[in-house]
């Protein structure tokens, strides 16, 4: 079953209404600027055409949403499981605190993305970025997987201050450890074959998702980086 | 003692015509105070590992112990008291920063002890309680400026969520994981039976608890722990938090040997991981990010729960205030600087933030000047110790206060001010569960519900006197406040009269 909602003159509310009350799969069309789409939402199938303003699948847990154009801030905010694909760019902090699920961005996404990030049990989160990530990328990652390809858009793959406080996941960046500068607290090194073997998957999909050549994306020097420990600031306090 | 090392603070003084050697002490104190020398045949303790918390006092079953304020003296002066040069000491040591737990305890004006309450002779009769009703109800919420009609003319009663209280106070937001399961199932059992609220904090919803998600608030913090939706549309209400009284500006962070099985599951985090939240919510820089968490939140539960959003109590908290009440949140909570913790950097408890009365005052001025006070409701904490500060912020413009400390106090805190150490020997800010197991829940449950009703008794008792017989009443009414000794500007602010006038 599918049906169609034109999000034309809705509100955020009422646009959420009627996604709440349709059921199988969904095109909300001439979406602009609605914020919150999908929500909290599981099981179904939600495809935008146009913008959606921030907050796209917050809370998410278990539906996936695709959007064919750009998307705003905040998308996937803690989100629990599920996909979202993006057919364009993200604002800032994309993929905030998420837990499960899979975001793929075809193109690039502001500052902050992935902060937060963690896993749990059999949840691992993904977030894949085809085109670059603004400064602040994986700060206090927690877990999970982010990926940075730099296929598209101009200037360093991320900006400045990646993985700061991170004490958990990996973040793999397509391009030589050497070519940004990571905080103390982080390992960042070239990817074996084994590395790439984990993330392999996801780019693939990735890959499908947007039409591009797996081997080729592949076939470029990937930076690992992990955090160095669990408890980063054990040493710091002391009793009073 | 060493070249570096610091005289104890206090001493176990052990009356050995009472003691009976059974050693019930040595097993009560998991700080490893007490000990028993075979060779020498004699009880010893380590009065430098004592932090006074009273549980090898309490359950000695001679009462051969007690513990005293060592008279070992520093050199002290009105400007390097004795603290002071031992915090310098314990820096100097270790290179670390300053931890602390509990609220702050300098000598700062407690405002609520400034203040005197009303009562009312000759032309407004005082109201006997035990023969005449109270209202001690309490709405939290949106409330319309004026009654709606419908088309029909007929009225509409349609009102924003709100919470019912029974009694115009709430349990303050405490995370499993600083404080114990059996701490927080005797928690959720008496706002239960009271017919009031209790808060997770931000350490996520345990799996058992969700059987008292009417009379639970969820917290969503920074770092956004076992939040999903399943959580979200578990409790009556949702609280955002901001800020904390004990620890403005700085964010949470309950370390990995914290994290045990239980608490992973809860806050949905690997076993062993440090649990950090950052000190901002990373996508909230304005009032316009706060109203999108807040919308995001209402959208995620369908509109069917208010959302709070919790400040700590710092400069220009007016000011913030009335920017929260107009980013779409139902409730602010304001919790002052003397707010307890489980944890927090000495400086930033003891130096940050400003007094609850006098953040509290201000932010209800602001709103009614702006003509919004109706828009939130208000719910104030940071220590309220008795239900005469209860009286005292509720005249001050408050619906509701947030109690956390005096909670615990009743659940058999002694407040010796260690939990960052996480072996509390009274069962609560603790995961150890051979310490656990010392708090009974249904024991726990039954002092909390003892010590609010009698509270609530007494805030009829006292609302009676002044002539009133509801809690709507008195709420904002500064007119049944006197200050003592204060200063013109603290009256100004707190805007109440000197005693006398
Ligand atoms: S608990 Fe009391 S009686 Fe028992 S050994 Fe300790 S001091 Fe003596
Ligand atoms: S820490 Fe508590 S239990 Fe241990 S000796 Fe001191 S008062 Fe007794
Ligand atoms: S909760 Fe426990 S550790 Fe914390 S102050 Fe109270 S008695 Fe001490």
């Amino acid at each position: 079953m599918s049906c169609e909602i034109n999000a034309r003159g809705l509100s955020a509310v009422e646009l959420g209404q009627r996604l709440e009350a349709a059921e199988g799969s969904v095109t909300v069309t001439e979406c602009l600027g609605q914020r919150f789409v999908g929500a909290g939402m599981d099981g179904r199938r939600i495809r935008i055409e146009g913008i959606p303003g921030n907050a796209l699948g917050a809370y998410l847990n278990g539906a996936a949403l695709e959007v064919c154009g750009n998307a705003q801030d905040a998308v996937g905010d803690t989100m629990n499981d599920g996909e979202i694909v993006i057919h364009g760019n993200v604002g800032d902090t994309a993929g905030y605190a998420m837990r499960g699920g899979k975001i793929y961005v075809e193109g690039s996404a502001g500052y902050r993305a992935g902060v937060h990030m963690k896993e749990y049990a059999g949840k691992l989160p993904v977030m894949v970025i085809g085109g670059r990530a603004g400064s602040f990328l994986g700060e206090y990652q927690a877990g999970g997987i982010l990926v940075v390809l730099g296929l598209s858009g101009r200037g360093p793959i991320a900006g400045n201050f990646p993985c700061t406080g991170m004490h958990g996941g990996r973040v793999f960046l397509r391009c030589r450890p050497e070519e940004l500068l990571f905080p103390q607290q982080v390992t960042a090194r070239l990817a074996g074959l084994e590395d790439l073997e984990a993330v392999r998957p996801y780019i693939k999909e990735f890959c499908g998702h947007f039409g591009k050549d797996l081997e080729e994306v592949l076939d470029a020097p990937f930076t690992l980086v992990t955090p160095d420990s669990r408890n980063p600031y054990r040493q710091m306090y002391v009793a009073n | 003692m060493g070249q570096w090392d610091i005289y104890p603070e206090f001493e176990v003084v052990r009356n050995e015509a009472r003691c009976t050697r059974c050693m019930g002490c040595i097993a009560q104190c998991a700080n490893g105070v007490h000990s028993y020398d075979e060779k020498r045949q004699a009880l010893l303790c380590d009065d430098a590992k004592c932090v006074d918390c009273h549980r090898c006092v309490a359950m000695c079953p001679t009462r051969a112990l007690k513990i005293v304020k060592s008279d070992c003296a520093l050199r002290e002066n009105g400007n390097w008291d004795g603290d002071t040069i031992k915090e310098v000491f314990k820096q100097a040591q270790s290179g670390g920063v300053l931890l602390s737990s509990m609220g702050n305890p300098k000598r700062y004006p407690v405002y609520w002890d400034k203040l005197l309450l009303n009562a009312s002779q000759v032309t407004n009769p005082s109201i006997d309680p035990l023969r005449e009703p109270m209202e001690t109800r309490v709405f939290l919420g949106k409330k319309p400026e004026r009654p709606q009609r419908g088309a029909d003319g007929k009225f509409t009663c349609e009102l924003p969520p709100q919470l019912e209280l029974s009694m115009p106070m709430l349990f303050s937001a405490m995370s499993y994981g600083s404080i114990s399961y059996n701490a927080h199932e005797a928690l959720a059992r008496a706002a239960e039976e009271l017919g009031i609220y209790y808060n997770t904090g931000e350490g996520g919803l345990h799996e058992d608890f969700y059987a008292y998600g009417e009379n639970t608030i969820v917290q969503v913090a920074s770092g956004r722990f076992g939040v999903h939706e399943g959580y979200l549309n578990a409790g009556a209400a949702i609280e955002i938090k901001m800020g904390q009284g004990a620890k403005p500006g700085i964010g949470g962070h309950l370390p990995g040997t914290k994290v045990g099985a239980d608490i992973s599951r809860t806050r949905m985090i690997p076993e062993g991981s440090d649990a950090i939240s950052p000190a901002p919510h990373h996508d909230i820089y304005s009032i316009e990010d706060l109203r999108q968490l807040v919308y995001s939140l209402k959208q995620a539960t369908h509109h069917k729960k208010p959302v709070i959003v919790k400040v700590a109590a710092v400069h220009n908290i007016a000011a913030i205030a009335s920017g929260i009440a107009r980013s779409g949140a139902d409730i602010i909570a304001i919790d002052g600087f003397r707010g307890g913790t489980g944890a927090a950097p000495t400086r930033i408890r003891d130096s940050v933030g400003i007094p609850i009365e006098l953040a509290l005052a201000a932010v209800d001025q602001r709103l009614r000047d702006e003509g919004i006070r109706n828009e939130v409701g208000l719910i104030a904490g940071g220590s309220i110790r008795s239900s005469a500060d209860v009286a005292k912020a509720i005249a001050l413009g408050a619906d509701a206060v947030y109690l956390g400390t005096a909670a615990l106090l009743a659940l058999g805190c002694h407040l010796c001010r260690t939990c960052q150490t996480g072996t509390c020997n009274w069962g609560i800010a603790t995961q150890r569960s051979e310490l656990v197991a010392r708090l009974d829940p249904k024991e726990g449950a039954r002092r909390l519900c003892n010590l609010l009703t009698a509270w609530n008794h007494e805030l009829m008792e006292m609302l009676g006197g002044m002539g009133i017989n509801s809690i709507e009443a008195l709420r904002g009414n500064r007119l049944m406040l006197r200050g003592i000794g204060l200063t013109a500007g603290e009256l100004e602010i707190l805007g109440v009269a000197h005693a006398g006038a």
